[in-house]
């Protein structure tokens, strides 16, 4: 049972899927400008997961992603300009430049990556969520990956330690049909993913990920009960990503009337018409809105361009931790 | 090696178990994760009597998911924990690779030094006890190779107890290996239990002829082989590494220039080896110091079989070390 927020949430919650859209937007521009190189894996489309399940998460929380993480960088409250310094390489990216688009790291809002490998962050998060236990410390450990995942044996290993511990991890399943280029239904026996979760007896809902209150509010009650203390929780967001898997996909492997349709379901513009439809935005509200981000990625490339080069004489600083930090 | 600092005689596995319990009872971050360490005692009797005085919480038992609870521990880490993770033996470590390369070795590097990685892991290591091919190799050469994490090869008793410590309190990974003949090996642990460095090589028996070059399971093997030596009047060193990474090259340089030959004693395959590594070291920096080529006794490049006499052939045993120094001896000027 959805209750349509408060208009200023409302707002926000509009204004945190669109400042994502806009970030990777301007990231494929950024690209074919070869600023940024390397593997650039976007998230558009899929933007009302992040920042619906973000709501949720206080600065005590530990998030775990992977490397479609921009969106989940930025709904943490990582700047979008360290995370474009990083896709730059620069010395004042979220990462040192160590890490680029794959490996976005801020520890200071516990945000653990920015993970490229499929499952590798499962267990990691499995590790958090046995610290706060074993501390007593009420937090949760977000930690999201793909419907991929679930063909790892990390994702078998992780949910059933989680399960078998009691531990506080929220395990967010972004299903948005393709492993890279492998649709579920050719990877997996199974295909209904809460019933793997049911194996571990573990709470589990599908939720619509095209919908941000229906992914707020399903994040709400999975963590309220991580919290409550009833062990571990897993959500399936049934999403969609709107573009290819990374820079380098022709997309031989889905038909371009699949993209369309879904398109159709586009969570900003479908929640930019419930707004409208709510007196809550104008157009002018939108078009200011814009602006406004706009304005913070011009900052953000600004700032990205300004930044300096590590120098080469430092490759080998942060192989181990130097005793200073 | 005689000591002049009081000590008791105990062997390598209990001085290992008071090593764990001794930085256990220091600091309520640590606790210890593994398969069968809690309730079966451990699979080598290391942790045997620990659940019942630490408790389920900190003396944890896993299902068997190495790469999950690897993982687990290293997320715990970033939390701050101090994990000692027990892996049965290093060929199931296979199985957590991915999670030992990919993340405990990366995270502090990948984020720029943000993320710290104060992990343990433990494991048996090599052959000699007729298990086969999946519980026999020695592959701690293999993760000598990854940047970013700490090779602990424990050969004495001293060393079994004195390097936990300092892994425990050194801010990224350290994997101990620990090989399975040594835990029944009697030693001196010096009663003050102070903490040993984590950083250099030991000499195990001085000597003037020639340096024999080794860690682990094979020290004892070195040690029998140099007092046969002795009795035939060769006098060789016995250079204990200790620390598989970083190699202390400095030990390993100063020793060779003085005796002018070395031999490599490794239990892991010769290809691609950490005794590779060794040798191409010293011809680096001390190649006109030598009198003769480098030597190296290593395990035959099999799987390890099972049956007994085949088992021996396949791994350094004394005789072939004597061998390989004789033939170092002969070589030269």
């Amino acid at each position: 049972m959805t209750v349509f927020p408060d208009p200023d949430h409302a707002r926000d919650l509009y204004r945190e899927m669109v400042r994502i859209r806009r970030f990777e937007e301007r990231c494929v521009e950024l690209y074919s400008a070869s600023r940024i190189r390397g593997f650039l894996h976007l998230y558009i489309g899929e933007e009302a997961v992040a920042v619906g399940a973000m709501q949720s998460l206080s600065a005590d929380d530990a998030v775990v992603a992977t490397y479609r993480e921009h969106g989940h960088a930025l709904a943490r409250g990582v700047p979008a300009a360290s995370i474009l310094a990083e896709m730059f390489g620069k010395l004042e990216g979220c990462s040192r430049g160590r890490g680029g688009s794959m490996h976005l790291f801020d520890r200071s809002r516990r945000f653990f990556g920015g993970n490229a490998i499929v499952a590798g962050g499962l267990p990691i998060a499995v590790g958090l969520a046995l610290a706060d236990k074993l501390r007593g410390e009420p937090r949760v450990t977000a930690c999201f990956f793909g419907e991929g995942a679930v063909a790892e044996g990390e994702f078998h290993e992780s949910m059933n330690l989680a399960a078998l511990w009691e531990l506080p991890v929220l395990f967010c399943c972004e299903n948005n049909g393709y492993a890279m280029g492998t649709a579920l239904g050719r990877s997996e026996s199974e295909t209904e993913l809460t019933v793997k979760a049911a194996g571990y007896r573990m709470p589990a809902w599908s939720v619509d990920g095209m919908d941000v209150l229906a992914t707020e509010s399903a994040t709400a009650r999975a963590a309220e009960g991580v919290r409550a203390g009833g062990g571990p929780h897993f959500l399936e967001f049934r999403t969609y990503r709107f573009r290819a898997h990374s820079m380098y996909d022709p997309e031989l492997y889905r038909e371009k009337s699949e993209v369309e349709a879904w398109k159709l379901r586009d969570p900003i513009a479908a929640w930019r018409e419930t707004l409208v439809a709510h007196d809550v935005m104008d157009e002018a509200a939108v078009a200011a809105t814009d602006a406004e981000i706009a304005q913070e990625i011009d900052a953000a490339v600004a700032f990205a361009d300004a930044g300096t080069l590590e120098p080469t004489e430092d490759l080998l600083r942060f192989v181990h931790t130097e005793p200073s930090s | 090696m005689t000591t002049t600092t009081p000590a008791v005689r105990t062997t390598y596995r209990d001085a290992m178990r008071a090593a764990i319990r001794d930085a256990m009872q220091r600091d309520p971050r640590v606790f210890v994760m593994g398969e069968d360490i809690g309730a079966y005692g451990g699979c080598y009797a290391v942790t045997k009597g620990l659940l019942d005085e630490f408790g389920p919480d900190r003396i944890r038992d896993t299902p068997l998911s190495e790469s999950g609870f690897v993982g687990a521990g290293i997320g715990a880490a970033l939390a701050d924990m101090r994990p000692i993770v027990e892996i049965m033996t290093v060929n199931f470590s296979m199985l957590a690779l991915d999670q030992i390369l990919n993340n405990a070795a990366t995270l502090s590097y990948m984020s720029g030094g943000q993320l710290h990685v104060p992990l343990v892991i433990r494991m048996t290591t090599g052959a000699g006890r007729q298990l086969g091919a999946q519980h026999s190799h020695s592959l701690e050469g293999w993760y000598a190779h990854i940047p970013g994490i700490t090779v602990l090869a424990p050969a004495t008793v001293a060393d079994a107890y004195g390097m936990l410590g300092p892994a425990l309190d050194d801010p990224d990974p350290v994997l101990i290996f620990e090989h399975g003949t040594l835990y029944n090996v009697e030693g001196e642990l010096p009663v003050a239990r102070d903490p040993v460095d984590i950083a250099h090589a030991a000499i195990r028996r001085p000597g003037n002829d020639v340096t024999l070059i080794t860690y682990g399971g094979t020290l004892p093997k070195v040690l029998a082989a140099a007092e046969e030596l002795a009795a035939a009047g060769v006098d060789a060193e016995v250079l204990d590494l200790r620390v598989l990474r970083p190699l202390d090259a400095d030990a390993i340089i100063t020793s060779v220039a003085r005796t002018r030959r070395a031999v490599v004693v490794d239990e892991g395959w010769r290809s691609g080896s950490i005794s590779a590594e060794i040798s191409a070291r010293i011809m680096e920096a001390a190649f006109y110091e030598l009198d003769a080529p480098v030597g190296r006794v290593c395990s035959a490049e099999v799987p390890m079989p099972y049956a007994k006499q085949l088992e021996d052939a396949a791994l350094p045993q004394v005789a072939g070390i004597v061998a390989a120094v004789q033939e170092v001896l002969r070589t030269g000027g």
